[in-house]
């Protein structure tokens, strides 16, 4: 086989990796928003469920999440009498989402942390009600300072999303793994995947770029 | 059976304490290859922030541009790469050895970027003055700077050692017995799935808990810090 | 003669074991322009920030308006106020700051719409009249769209006191809004604020060190030092003749930095 045929599956496995990069980033910020949100709210169980979820999840091995979720989650299933069992996509975005949401939430709640003081007190003189001084005063300005953070997650979450093959899934490192057992021409192919995933990093990062400029537009304005 | 160990597989309970023993033979070789692949990312990452610093582009270029590769691209690929292609070139090296390698490359990106922030911490003015006191290069980073960005890097440091700690699972792919290898066979053995894995998500947590208390307490009990984590 | 304003009764605030107001009495007249001077740490700005609610009271009791502001009447006793009685009672009430908080994400118009809007319930349309009308006040009705880090200090305090008005409250607290500020962007700010003495009979409480300011605007001028008033009384007795012997000490100490 020339090095060329490797493409399409290839670029097959790469679209897969593509979509779950993108789907658990989605699902990943906004787990990261509501736990993070979650960890500073007055209500103590709201307060202790975030903990726990962020605690759990960035405490364990992501792998080990997936497997658990894959493997462990329908026989917690079958024990209560509900079918928990998911196809691998649903385990993967799942898995994906759960971990880097756990990570983002840490990220979100420093953010609003580091909205100074002053800002709330502000608020407070206005008379704004706890909501809205959240979401009309803290986050706008706490949301361009999570971006850099953000864009490491993103990237994170791309590289993980590698793992989900080893649970069947047909994503870009699935592939690479079917391409290597079938042609046995393993540094073609693994030095292909590698350049590939860099690709898809940059381009990742160059759209966190924007989205960052987009979000933080008030600040760009010149004098 | 596994490691010459036998399960109990009568009731969930009994079985969990049955395995316990053979996840510990687990958890020991997890940790062997967590601090192994540390000290190699140490020591490249080394490389790689003093190779980055050079003034010459030509050299810290292409640096900058191998630490970014090793960053942006999966441990499991990096892994899969080491395992098929050194043996192509004739470089046979045990699973356990490949795995921690491939550790080290990875968190060796992270920690040239913790190396760097460390020593760019130290304000220009400790370098001012001890250019003022007439100290030579190498007096000046060994006796003013590094002392000064020791602590600042170490919470950083431990930080990444409890990272690449949850990473060593994925070694398992390549025939590790590392806890959740150990778990997994134990699993396909007894078709109980749900008592080891639960069990290695336990041991997990209670390791990372302690692992950041310690660091806390640590970055606590050192002067100034402030370098980020990933 | 009409119940005051505002009205401190045996006012104790401590922090852990520092005592920042000491059983302080004062009293506020409505439309009155008050200016509350003293050394540093003396609690001068504890008193403003107690009216805007952003810190508690240890003892006493304060009222705004006639009601108790960190209490609330129940069955003839006071209880802890609630969120929604200290949300009440805010409404009188609106602060400049000494370092401005504007929203640094809002333009210089939306930082003045947005609580009419929001807490007040007026239309867009409204509050945006409102705040072209305030800002042409200030002297700023050219920089509307301009975002907050585009003015200068003193047009960023001027927005300030045109945002706090916009909530049209009846009492104004300044905690030293010309301190922050270089020495040549004072003038400005102090002109707005005496415009608004003059021609409007809004009450007015004001911290600062800038005694011939506080001369010209005030109809009574507090010193207070130690957590309680060591002397009050009209500008022109209370600077030409002082009867205590510490009023005279600080004037003499901080009109020798002048």
């Amino acid at each position: 086989m020339h090095w060329t045929e490797y493409l399409v599956p290839l670029g097959q496995g790469a679209w897969v990796t593509v979509q779950l990069t993108f789907w658990s980033t989605i699902f990943g910020a906004i787990l990261s928003f509501a736990a993070g949100i979650g960890k500073l709210s007055g209500f103590a169980a709201i307060r202790w469920l975030s903990v726990s979820y962020i605690e759990i999840f960035r405490g364990t091995s992501l792998l080990v999440q997936l497997f658990w979720l894959y493997f462990a989650l329908p026989i917690v299933g079958e024990m209560a009498g509900i079918d928990l069992r998911f196809s691998p996509v649903i385990v993967g975005i799942l898995a994906l989402s759960l971990n880097i949401g756990a990570y983002g939430a840490e990220v979100v709640r420093g953010s609003i942390q580091a909205v100074t003081r002053a800002q709330y007190e502000a608020a407070r003189a206005l008379n704004f009600t706890p909501r809205q001084t959240l979401f009309r005063i803290a986050l706008p300005q706490a949301i361009p300072e999570m971006m850099p953070p953000f864009d490491n997650l993103a990237i994170q979450n791309l590289k993980d999303t590698a793992l989900v093959s080893l649970i069947t899934l047909g994503d870009l490192a699935f592939r690479a793994e079917q391409l290597r057992n079938f042609t046995q021409d393993s540094t073609t192919i693994f030095s292909l995947v590698l350049i590939m995933y860099f690709g898809m990093a940059l381009v990742l990062t160059a759209m966190m770029r924007v989205l960052a400029r987009m979000v933080g537009r008030w600040r760009q304005t010149g004098r | 059976m596994l490691f010459g160990i036998e399960w109990d597989t009568s009731d969930n309970l009994t079985f969990a304490i049955s395995i316990l023993p053979i996840l510990m033979r687990g958890l020991w070789v997890t940790l062997q290859a967590a601090v192994l692949g540390f000290f190699v990312a140490m020591v490249l990452g080394l490389v790689l922030a003093a190779l980055k610093a050079v003034p010459a582009r030509i050299v810290s270029w292409p640096t900058r541009v191998i630490a970014e590769f090793l960053r942006d691209t999966p441990l499991l690929i990096q892994l899969f790469f080491l395992y098929y292609v050194l043996p192509e070139f004739g470089l046979i090296l045990p699973a356990f050895l490949t795995g921690a390698l491939a550790l080290g490359l990875q968190y060796s990106a992270y920690l040239s970027e913790v190396y760097r922030a460390g020593i760019e911490a130290v304000p220009r003015g400790q370098h001012e003055a001890a250019r003022a006191l007439d100290l030579t290069p190498r007096d000046t980073f060994i006796r003013i700077i590094l002392p000064q960005a020791i602590p600042r890097i170490i919470p950083a440091m431990g930080n990444y050692l409890v990272a690449i700690t949850k990473d060593v699972p994925i070694l398992s792919v390549v025939t590790v017995l590392e806890l959740l290898g150990v778990a997994r066979i134990i699993g396909d053995r007894t078709f109980n799935y749900l008592v080891p894995l639960t069990m290695v998500g336990g041991i997990y947590l209670i390791l990372t808990l302690l692992a950041s208390y310690g660091v806390r307490r640590l970055d606590r009990s050192l002067p100034k810090t402030g370098i980020p984590l990933k | 003669m009409t119940d005051p304003i505002i009205k401190f009764d045996a006012v104790g605030k401590r922090f852990g074991s520092v005592t920042v107001l000491d059983g302080l009495d004062f009293e506020v007249a409505e439309g009155e322009k008050v200016t509350i001077i003293g050394p540093s740490g003396s609690g001068k700005s504890t008193i403003l920030r107690i009216l805007m609610t952003l810190e508690s009271i240890s003892d006493g009791v304060v009222y705004v308006g006639g009601e108790p502001l960190w209490h609330e009447r129940k069955g003839g006793n006071f209880v802890p106020a609630s969120e929604s009685h200290l949300r009440e009672m805010r409404r009188l009430l609106g602060m400049v700051f000494q370092s401005f908080n504007l929203f640094p994400h809002m333009t210089v118009l939306r930082n003045l719409t947005e609580a009419p809007v929001r807490v007040l319930g007026l239309s867009r349309a409204e509050a945006r009249e409102r705040g072209l009308e305030l800002l042409d006040m200030v002297g700023l009705a050219d920089q509307a769209k301009k975002f907050p880090h585009q003015l200068s200090g003193g047009q960023q305090q001027r927005v300030a006191i045109a945002r706090a008005l916009a909530m049209r409250p009846k009492i104004m607290l300044f905690d030293e809004p010309t301190s922050a500020l270089d020495p040549e962007l004072v003038g400005e700010v102090q002109a707005v604020i005496r415009q608004l003495a003059e021609e409007h009979d809004l009450t007015m409480l004001l911290v600062t060190h800038e005694m011939r300011f506080a001369r010209e605007i005030s109809d009574r001028v507090c010193f207070i030092d130690g957590g309680r008033i060591r002397e009050e009384g009209a500008p022109e007795e209370f600077f030409t003749n002082p009867k205590e012997e510490r009023t005279r000490d600080f004037l003499h100490a901080i009109l020798a930095d002048n």
